[in-house]
């Protein structure tokens, strides 16, 4: 009796690329961002609560965890937006293709670290400190 | 009511877009609002928030960023949590979360924006 091929398990037959990732790092920057709407409303909470608060708050800010954060928060907003409009293209039926897909990938990527350290830069020029 | 994965079909997906696409311009506008901001400086940005145009910037950002992120969360949720009961437990969670970033979000806006002199 011939042996018969058996169908392959999806982890077989997939191949990992680094669209996944890609595309994997979309769900991650959204939790991030998702926290950084928490803190932001907590931000406006206590500048409403007035200045008093408001130092303490930017207080908890001016810690090395935090500008750290700050800045994972930052690249997380550039590379959402651009892979957010890449994800609305597709939407409407643009570059599904899997060479425009690679291509448009990169470009995602560079375009959120390029805005990321045109934003530092910028901001350390304006007050010396990611904001 | 029971219309698929995310228990919401269509409508999820359109909000999820709609709010996406609103967020392009609210949040690049809030984001680059901030570099010319002096955050350190109470006075300065209450000012900036005072300001009727800005004050409805960032009171539509909240409501609309906490709508895209309940409903972008909520997808991961479902996802990865399996179990049914810690499902309901962190959707509820969640959903509770949200909310409260949106209504406190613009109470404090407007307080800011209607204090004025704190």
């Amino acid at each position: 009796m011939p042996r018969r091929e058996r169908p392959l398990s999806p982890f077989l037959i997939y191949r990992f690329d680094y669209t996944m990732v890609l595309s994997f790092s979309h769900r991650v920057t959204g939790l991030l961002l998702a926290i950084g709407a928490l803190v932001l409303a907590w931000c406006l909470v206590a500048l409403a609560c007035g200045p008093a608060h408001y130092a303490r708050f930017m207080g908890i800010l001016d810690s090395w965890m935090f500008k750290l954060l700050l800045l994972g928060w930052l690249f997380s907003f550039f590379f959402h937006l651009a892979n957010g409009i890449r994800h609305l293209a597709w939407d409407l039926g643009h570059g599904f293709e899997k060479s425009n897909a690679r291509m448009s990938g990169w470009i995602v990527l560079i375009t959120a670290l390029v805005l990321t350290a045109g934003y530092v830069w910028m901001a350390l020029g304006r007050h010396g400190g990611v904001p | 009511m029971n219309s698929g994965a995310s228990s919401s079909g269509v409508p999820h997906w359109w909000w999820q877009r709609v709010t996406a696409v609103l967020l392009v311009p609210l949040g690049l506008w809030f984001v680059f609002s901030l570099l010319r901001l002096d955050v350190l400086d109470y006075r300065y940005v209450s000012d900036w928030l005072t300001h009727p145009l800005n004050a409805l910037g960032v009171a539509l950002l909240m409501l609309v960023l906490s709508l895209h992120s309940q409903l972008g969360v909520q997808v991961v949720i479902e996802d990865y949590v399996h179990d049914p009961a810690r499902k309901r437990f962190s959707l509820v969670l969640v959903g509770f979360a949200h909310a409260l970033i949106g209504v406190i979000g613009v109470v404090a806006i407007i307080r800011i924006a209607a204090g004025g002199a704190a």
